[in-house]
């Protein structure tokens, strides 16, 4: 095989690497902080990817129009799927949690087909490539690369220097302790699942530049997203940013070699073989 | 400033805390003393919102704090330390201290004055007040002194200490015993301080509340309880020689 397809894959892999490293944030915020995996996280992407494919496709709105309000419509979901769900059963065993968020998916995937049946919809988006040295970048690809980049470095810098980012730190490592400081764990939550919810509409802006928008959208992104979390340690943030990238690779590069499908039985097979041997995830220490 | 009016807490059928009654006087260092299990933590626990009382009163500076959340009562004025010390491991020291200033405050301060505040408690407790330095580099009497550090932080009137000496040499455990004194005359603030290392606690408290099976047996000034038959019988075990 020419090298050059092998690299235009690594390439590739790293462009897919960006945007999925934002889904596995948002889900490493929330459960970072809240201590539950949002199961219909992806799900929560698909309403955001139909939310942004009427504004542009049924009302004619700029993509830089769009893909802004798609993220406050992110945000806002977010707040709805904490105060709705998460909220009352917050002190409940973690398994209700779970079934609450995966009763969520259920109803949702249900409520798209009913409202909008199976179809796929996408965002006709006609971007050019840029070639560099025989290499077909298209700008497809290479936009919401950019933008994710943009995007978790803006989140690094919220947690990090402003005082609710560091509320959010400190929460996820202590809530009680935190409370006793003053600062109202309910308000952090919120905000956190506002982030985290935002960070979900984004990738919705992001993913509808490649891939159509269907009911079951959050099938084809949901296991993959968890995979990257538990393979980068659940609530650890680096972590989760390397395994996105780990994961595209080894997607991408099994894709050219062998075949998707076989991409992904690659993929899916180091994360068992990982988990073997570091159950804490890649960065965790060893104990 | 605290008055404690037949304060109930019940898990079950196991009666933590029964009746208990006391005041704690504006600016006092009032020693909680008592064997293990004999309800002290779970009053603090009370007191500062973690639990919710079964019955009975807690009463700060004319306001109920019964059933209050922990992080209005902060905002009241209450802060505490736990026994073993809980920092955000994650967060530098100055940030550990700085967003209990920003957040604990009433009315909430800007992040340059909270990051003042910080660096002026830490300076009072001797730890480093750069920004990048970790927690980790600090040892049990360094996290003991972080822990104090963010209670003052919250800018409290009342501090409830807990354990502040344990794992502590003799010499840090002094300078600590100091420092809670130091620490009350600088910012006017009222402790109560539960600890278990009686001497040192003889010689810093102003008075004494002894809990023995979640009742009070018995309160006075050090050299008083420490001779009453029935703080003897339930703790201490021997007479106390005071220095």
């Amino acid at each position: 095989m020419d090298p050059i397809f092998l690299v235009e894959a690594a390439i590739n892999g790293i462009l897919l690497g960006g945007v999925l490293a934002v889904l596995a944030l948002g889900l490493n915020l929330i459960f970072g902080v809240l201590d539950i995996v949002w199961i219909a996280y992806v799900d929560l992407v698909m309403l955001a990817m139909y939310a942004f494919y009427f504004m542009v496709q049924g009302h004619g709105w700029s993509v830089w129009v769009a893909g802004p309000a798609t993220l406050v419509v992110g945000a806002l979901l977010g707040i709805a799927v904490h105060l709705l769900i998460i909220s009352p059963i917050l002190t409940s065993a973690p398994i209700n949690q779970l079934l609450a968020t995966g009763g969520l998916l259920f109803f949702l995937q249900s409520f798209a087909t009913f409202l909008w049946t199976t179809d796929h919809r996408s965002v006709r988006l006609s971007l050019p490539s840029v070639e560099i040295g025989g290499i077909f970048l298209p700008f497809t690809r290479v936009i919401p690369f950019a933008i994710s980049i943009l995007a978790m470095l803006a989140l690094y810098l919220f947690l990090r220097h402003t005082y609710i980012g560091t509320a959010i730190r400190a929460v996820s490592q202590d809530r009680d302790a935190m409370a006793l400081m003053g600062a109202n764990p309910q308000r952090v939550y919120v905000v956190t699942s506002a982030v985290g919810g935002a960070m979900a509409g984004l990738a919705a802006t992001l993913l509808s530049f490649q891939y159509s928008v269907h009911p079951f959208f959050g099938g084809q992104f949901g296991p993959l997203t968890f995979m990257i979390c538990v393979l980068g340690g659940l609530g650890n943030m680096v972590g989760a940013f390397v395994a996105s990238f780990v994961m595209s690779e080894i997607i991408a590069i099994g894709g050219v070699m062998f075949s998707t499908e076989m991409g992904y039985v690659i993929a899916f097979v180091v994360f068992i073989v990982v988990m073997f041997a570091r159950p804490g995830g890649i960065l965790a220490r060893r104990e | 400033m605290l008055t404690v009016t037949g304060l109930t807490k019940q898990f079950g059928g196991f009666m933590a805390l029964n009746g208990v009654s006391f005041e704690v006087r504006e600016r006092e260092i009032l020693g909680l003393i008592g064997p293990n299990g004999s309800g002290k933590t779970t009053l603090f626990n009370c007191v500062s919102g973690a639990l919710v009382p079964t019955s009975g009163s807690i009463r700060f500076r004319d306001e109920e704090l019964a059933g209050l959340t922990p992080d209005a009562i902060c905002h009241h004025g209450v802060a505490r330390t736990f026994q073993i010390p809980r920092p955000f491991r994650k967060l530098s020291i100055l940030d550990n201290v700085a967003v209990a200033a920003h957040y604990g405050a009433a009315k909430r301060s800007s992040e340059a004055a909270a990051r003042a505040r910080a660096r002026e408690i830490l300076e009072l407790v001797g730890l480093p007040t750069d920004g990048a330095a970790s927690t980790t580099l600090l040892g049990a009497g360094g996290l003991k002194k972080l822990e104090l550090a963010r209670a003052l932080a919250t800018g409290p009137r009342l501090l409830l200490a807990d354990e502040s000496l344990g794992g502590l040499d003799p010499a840090e455990m002094h300078d600590a015993a100091e420092m809670l004194k130091r620490v009350r005359d600088q910012y006017r603030i009222t402790i109560v301080w539960v600890e278990h290392i009686m001497a040192m606690l003889m010689r810093v408290v102003d008075r004494i509340v002894v809990l023995d099976h979640g009742e009070k047996i018995a309160e006075g000034v050090p050299r008083q309880v420490a001779e009453d038959p029935r703080v003897i019988e339930a703790y201490l075990g021997e007479k106390l020689v005071l220095a």
